[in-house]
């Protein structure tokens, strides 16, 4: 009975229209209700979404939850209202819905004004992200993608910090104009083909030249969002103007709809092209692997640190994804690839939980002092001990601890690097060093030593609301430290089938 | 077996997660009661596998607990291994961790976090078993990482000390520095060899003794030297060996009872450990002996050197803990591994009892820790002393004490190895043991002997400590003194370790020493007519004469020779390096990058660049659209003449 259902679609629409009902619920004198309500679409949504998973057939590379429209959605175009999930997008969706539960829990008491609006804005952002990792229709990914744009700007216009404006400028200026020249490869690939299916660009023959332009025009589209170096500029800013929820689903999902964009669309739409321009990926990934990494390391704000210790982490991403090639033309076989790209996965996944609860981690601070300078902060832990432990623990999380899910992602992309090549793994290893510190170089400023000042000496321990929201994600970073199998297991047939797809030429 | 395997690894992290995680409603004595009982059970259960192993000649158990995940066709486990070898380490953590918890309940009496400590002890005895019982490099990464992890808690337990939380950051991130080597090893083990089990690894191994890597395009170097260099450059971190050992020196910030534990007894062994438990890789690589001896031999010699001069009493213990670290290392890098697990025993039984009395000392000056405002100690706390003195004549190798034996076999050892370096390495060893026991009587006689220079307020408290104190010290100095005449005879040349140690007939030093081994008696017989004797004594008189008969030479010397003094005080004056080039280094580094790449060149010029330049030329556009109507007319004009002279004209 379940699996009739078009879970997909009410993953999608339930909170778009949740969200417009909260809107409706009016002024802040009634901020109580909006909260319920809010916090009620965001849990029916969340489990809405996990069917996806107990359902999900892992045997399969095949796009399940399929739901396709009869009549074209825009006719004159072809353009069909298609959704489906494959092992790539499920346990996104999940991390989305997951995550935005928390964010509304996040804000519960923090925001007081426009409370409908801002509750408002994440669920129809939940909505338009769900859709993002759902649509096989690429126009129907554009929309979603563009779309996802205008609530995290007004997150970060309204709620945020004093350089509000700039950073919601910058924000919306580089992702746009990333995602305008994607509309124009979307456009001819449409034209040549004569369709806007996702699946069926999969299968389109294109000549080297028309690969590379797409595999560029894509690279800006979704360098932008994961962010690559040298175009990630735009997210320390946005992060420390951002409210904490903003940051919390900016580093928790909106990056990871960069690196779901190589998957589904440059990696099997133009195989030939992300072969031969592999050596970019892998060196800008290691770039920024390495580079932010000293930059996160001089950082003064707890916000920008993380910010930069985010773009370092998901160069992970993008180097488990592009290892692949230089595998097989070192090896002759694409063994040992499937490890990078699901390492990438994994990555991605475990830096939502991670970099989530380090941004709620500063926001339970801001709240308290309206400071995210680390120098105005030192001997945390003595008025807050709790709070200390769940934070030292989301730090050694971030330094890619063994035992958290930080390590996984880490580990099995080096182990595929090295495959690659020794100097790949090398240099990527050096998060092993870099990462821990920067992050414990800052737990050490913030928490330790002994109380700093007196506003310090006046902070209260964190509430069970608090409590609640950073116990889940611990115990989430944990289970998946230990045990990794199940997100791993999902994937599997997806990967395999994305492997054995860009290994044939499309020349 | 499988019940009792996961019981003895179980049971301390119950303990410690019931102490940390319920410490307030279970209270003090909930708390030390838990992780005691979960401690003892897992002592209990070790001495039960020893048996069973050992004196019931049971197989190795190698099986897996869960899979932890399968990715590419590859399965990745949490398993145990257990034969010989493992179950002398896990006897050794239990009951080193077992004393060392007893003992905390009188040493962290007084102290607020003392749940805390205990759930961090009890934790720490989870992972290092998890570490020793690993079947795979997995899971030896790891427990690895995770008694990083519970050092890097404990040696900044006392958070509010900046020492304590700068010696905590420097601990993790030196050790990180290891690590980074040590993944590098286990992915090039998981590519060449296919698979991180430990049993399939070491049975391709001989296989692939002759392959070679390109590491670096043109040269091709042996597949061996590389893997067991990289995986060595780990325990380089974690055994604090030369350069990486400039963390156990500032660890002793932490409480004194996880200076015995942790960085004496068991987690700065793990690197020794690992070394032997790879032997049938090392094995295949003459260059990574040789290195793994060269670098022990440095340690060995100058870590001890710097022991000489330091007044603080734990960190004298320290520079000791790091040279026989490097005792250990010479012996593995002399393929006696053997030799290496037994002076690892031994040390962990002696050194463990010497740290803990210097706590015990160090309890009774009220947290007092330099030796001179100590002295004539031995009046006021005999069995403190008493048991240091078995403690400290172990550590020069006395013989008939268990020292003796372990390190007298590895001077023997390396004396028979042919392996390349070990020439050095045996005169490093052997004027180690000198100078080993130079600083240990030194520190002996300063602190139990000569004139009592504390002040009063002191002396009038200074009593033996509470039995909980005691009483492990008693329990340690058995070991100590009695544990290397009752295990020689198998642990060296008996074929105690069987299977577990894999050595190469023609690196097999052990085995040539014992050809001329008859007995226990013997073996202290022969050892009293070889030159370490005459040097451990000579050491012994030297300090007596120095500092009980004569103190006044001790600053003529210093004076004389001020530099060699400068340089030892400095420690050679790594932390100053490291601090400036490494750490100074990546600041400087970060900042460059940040202010000149991030800040001025991409933010600066490409984006609020373009974003200027769009702004020009849209002001200069502006310019076009005036709203006058005469300037539109003209422009309509100009326009018009220039169309019509197009069309006239061409």
């Amino acid at each position: 009975m379940l699996s009739e259902l078009p879970l997909l679609s009410l993953a999608i629409w339930v909170p778009i229209i949740g969200g417009l009902i909260v809107l409706a619920t009016g002024g802040d004198g009634n901020a109580p209700r909006t909260r319920m309500v809010a916090l009620f679409v965001s849990v029916v949504t969340l489990v809405l979404t996990i069917p996806l998973y107990t359902l999900f057939d892992i045997n399969t590379p095949k796009m399940q939850f399929a739901e396709k429209s009869a009549e074209p959605w825009i006719s004159a175009f072809d353009v069909y209202y298609h959704l489906g999930i494959d092992g790539f997008a499920m346990p996104l969706i999940i991390l989305t819905s997951f995550t935005t539960v928390l964010v509304i829990l996040a804000g519960w008491d923090v925001i007081k004004t426009r409370v409908a609006q801002y509750m408002a804005a994440f669920l129809i952002m939940e909505g338009f992200v769900i859709g993002v990792f759902s649509s096989l229709d690429a126009m129907l990914f554009y929309v979603f993608w563009e779309g996802m744009l205008i609530p995290m700007f007004l997150i970060i216009g309204i709620w945020g910090g004093p350089n509000r404006v700039y950073a919601s400028i910058k924000f919306f200026l580089y992702t746009f104009l990333g995602s305008v020249l994607m509309l124009v490869a979307l456009i001819y690939m449409y034209l040549k083909s004569g369709s806007f299916g996702i699946l069926d660009f999969h299968t389109l023959k294109l000549d080297s030249l028309e690969q590379t332009l797409i595999f560029l025009a894509f690279l800006t589209a979704f360098a932008v969002k994961v962010p690559m170096w040298p175009v990630h500029t735009w997210l320390p800013d946005a992060h420390v103007e951002a409210p904490t929820g903003g940051s919390v689903i900016l580093a928790a999902i909106m990056l990871k709809v960069g690196g779901y964009g190589f998957l589904r669309f440059s990696l099997p739409i133009t195989p030939d092209a992300s072969h031969s321009l592999d050596w970019l990926m892998i060196s800008l990934s290691l770039i920024a692997v390495v580079y932010i990494g000293f930059v996160a390391l001089v950082q003064q704000d707890m916000k920008k640190l993380i910010a930069y210790s985010s773009i370092s982490h998901m160069g992970f991403v993008t180097l488990g994804f592009f290892i692949a090639f230089s595998i097989y033309d070192r090896t002759g076989s694409m063994s040992g690839a499937a490890m990078g790209i699901e390492g990438g996965m994994v990555q991605m996944i475990s830096h939502g939980f991670i970099s989530g609860a380090l941004f709620l981690c500063v926001g339970v601070l801001y709240d308290r002092m309206h400071s995210r300078n680390i120098s105005d902060y030192g001997g945390v832990a003595n008025k807050m001990p709790k709070f200390a432990a769940l934070a030292v623990l989301f730090a050694m999380a971030n330094a890619g601890l063994p035992g958290t899910s930080g390590f996984v992602g880490e580990f099995m992309v080096i182990l595929a690097s090295f495959k690659a090549n020794f100097w790949f793994a090398f240099a990527g290893a050096t998060i092993l060093i870099l990462g821990a510190a920067y992050t414990l170089w800052m737990v050490k400023r913030v928490f330790y030593g002994e109380v700093a000042n007196d506003n310090v000496a006046a902070l209260k321990d964190i509430n069970t609301r608090e409590y609640f929201i950073l116990a889940i994600l611990a115990i989430t970073v944990l289970f998946f430290g230990l045990y990794p199998n199940p997100l791993l297991e999902v994937m599997h047939p997806t990967v395999d089938n994305l492997l054995h797809h860009i290994s044939q030429s499309k020349l | 077996m499988e019940n009792i395997y996961l019981g003895l690894v179980l049971s301390p992290l119950v303990g410690a997660i019931l102490a940390g995680l319920f410490g307030k409603q279970i209270g003090r004595a909930g708390a030390h009661w838990v992780t005691i009982l979960g401690v003892g059970i897992s002592f209990v259960l070790s001495v039960l596998v020893f048996k069973y192993h050992v004196f019931e000649g049971a197989a190795a158990y190698n099986e897996t607990v869960y899979t932890w995940m399968v990715s590419d066709g590859i399965t990745f486990q949490i398993g145990f291994l257990v034969d010989q070898l493992t179950a002398l380490m896990i006897c050794v953590v239990t009951f080193v961790s077992l004393m060392v918890h007893i003992y905390t309940i009188g040493y962290m009496h007084d102290d607020p976090g003392y749940q805390r400590f205990f759930s961090y002890i009890a934790l720490f005895t989870f992972a290092m078993l998890m570490l020793v019982m690993a079947n795979n490099f997995m899971q030896l990464f790891f427990g690895w990482e995770a008694v990083g992890l519970v050092s890097y808690l404990l040696i900044g337990f006392w958070f509010k000390k900046d020492t304590a939380i700068y010696a905590n950051l420097k601990a993790f991130l030196v050790n990180r520095v290891g690590d980074f080597g040590f993944l590098l090893g286990i992915a090039a083990i998981l590519m060449y060899f296919g698979s991180l089990n430990y049993a399939d690894v070491f049975a391709i191994a001989p296989s692939l003794k002759d392959s070679t890597v390109e590491i670096i395009p043109g040269s091709e170097w042996s597949l061996m030297t590389v893997v067991c260099i990289l995986l060595f450059i780990g325990a380089m971190g974690k055994s604090a060996q030369v350069p990486l050992h400039v963390w156990l020196p500032d660890s002793m910030e932490g409480p004194t009872p996880i200076s015995a534990l942790i960085h004496a007894a068991t987690m700065v062994t793990a690197g020794v450990f690992m070394v032997a438990r790879m032997s049938p890789l090392f094995e295949y690589s003459e260059t990574a002996l040789g290195f793994v001896m060269v670098i022990g031999a440095i340690t060995a010699f100058f870590m001890g050197l710097v022991g000489i001069v330091q007044n603080d009493i734990k960190r004298v213990v320290a520079y000791s803990t790091l040279s026989q670290l490097g005792y250990m290392m010479v012996a593995a890098g002399a393929s006696a591994y053997a030799a290496a697990i037994f002076h690892l025993m031994t040390h962990a039984f002696f050194k463990a009892l010497l740290f803990l009395a210097a706590g015990s000392v160090i309890i009774a000056m009220h947290h007092k820790q330099d030796i001179r405002e100590m002295g004539g100690l031995k009046k006021y706390m005999p069995i403190t002393y008493w048991t240091s003195l078995v403690g400290s004549l172990a550590l020069i190798g006395f013989p008939g004490t268990s020292g003796f034996f372990s390190k007298d076999a590895i001077i023997e050892a390396v004396h028979a190895s042919s392996v390349p370096g070990s020439d050095i390495a045996y005169w490093a060893v052997l004027l180690g043991v000198f100078i080993t026991a130079l600083y240990s009587f030194r520190m002996f006689f300063i602190v139990f002997h000569g004139k009592e220079r504390m002040d009063q307020h002191i002396k009038e408290h200074l009593h033996e400590p509470p039995w909980v104190v005691w009483a492990p010290l008693v329990l340690l100095a058995i070991p100590s003194l009695l544990i290397g005449y009752f295990t020689v005879d198998s642990v060296l040349f008996g074929n105690y370790f069987g299977e577990a140690i894999f050595v190469l007939p023609e690196h097999d030093v052990l085995a040539k020493l014992g050809e001329g081994y008859s007995s226990e008696v013997g073996f202290i017989l022969h050892g009293m007519m070889a030159p370490p004797f005459w040097l451990a004594m000579g050491g012994l008189f030297v300090a007596w004469f120095i500092y009980i008969r004569k103190p006044e030479i001790a600053d003529k010397i210093k004076n004389s020779m001020q530099w060699v003094y400068t340089l030892l005080d400095k420690k050679y004056y790594a932390d100053e390096f490291n601090a400036f080039f490494f750490a100074g280094g990546s600041r400087g580094i970060g900042r460059f990058l940040w202010r000149n790449g991030d800040a001025r060149i991409i933010d600066g010029l490409i984006v609020n660049g373009s974003a200027n330049t769009v702004g020009w030329i849209s002001s200069v556009l502006r310019r076009m659209q005036t709203g006058y109507l005469y300037h539109y007319a003209f422009t309509m004009i100009v326009g018009m003449l220039a169309i019509l002279s197009w069309y006239l004209f061409i």
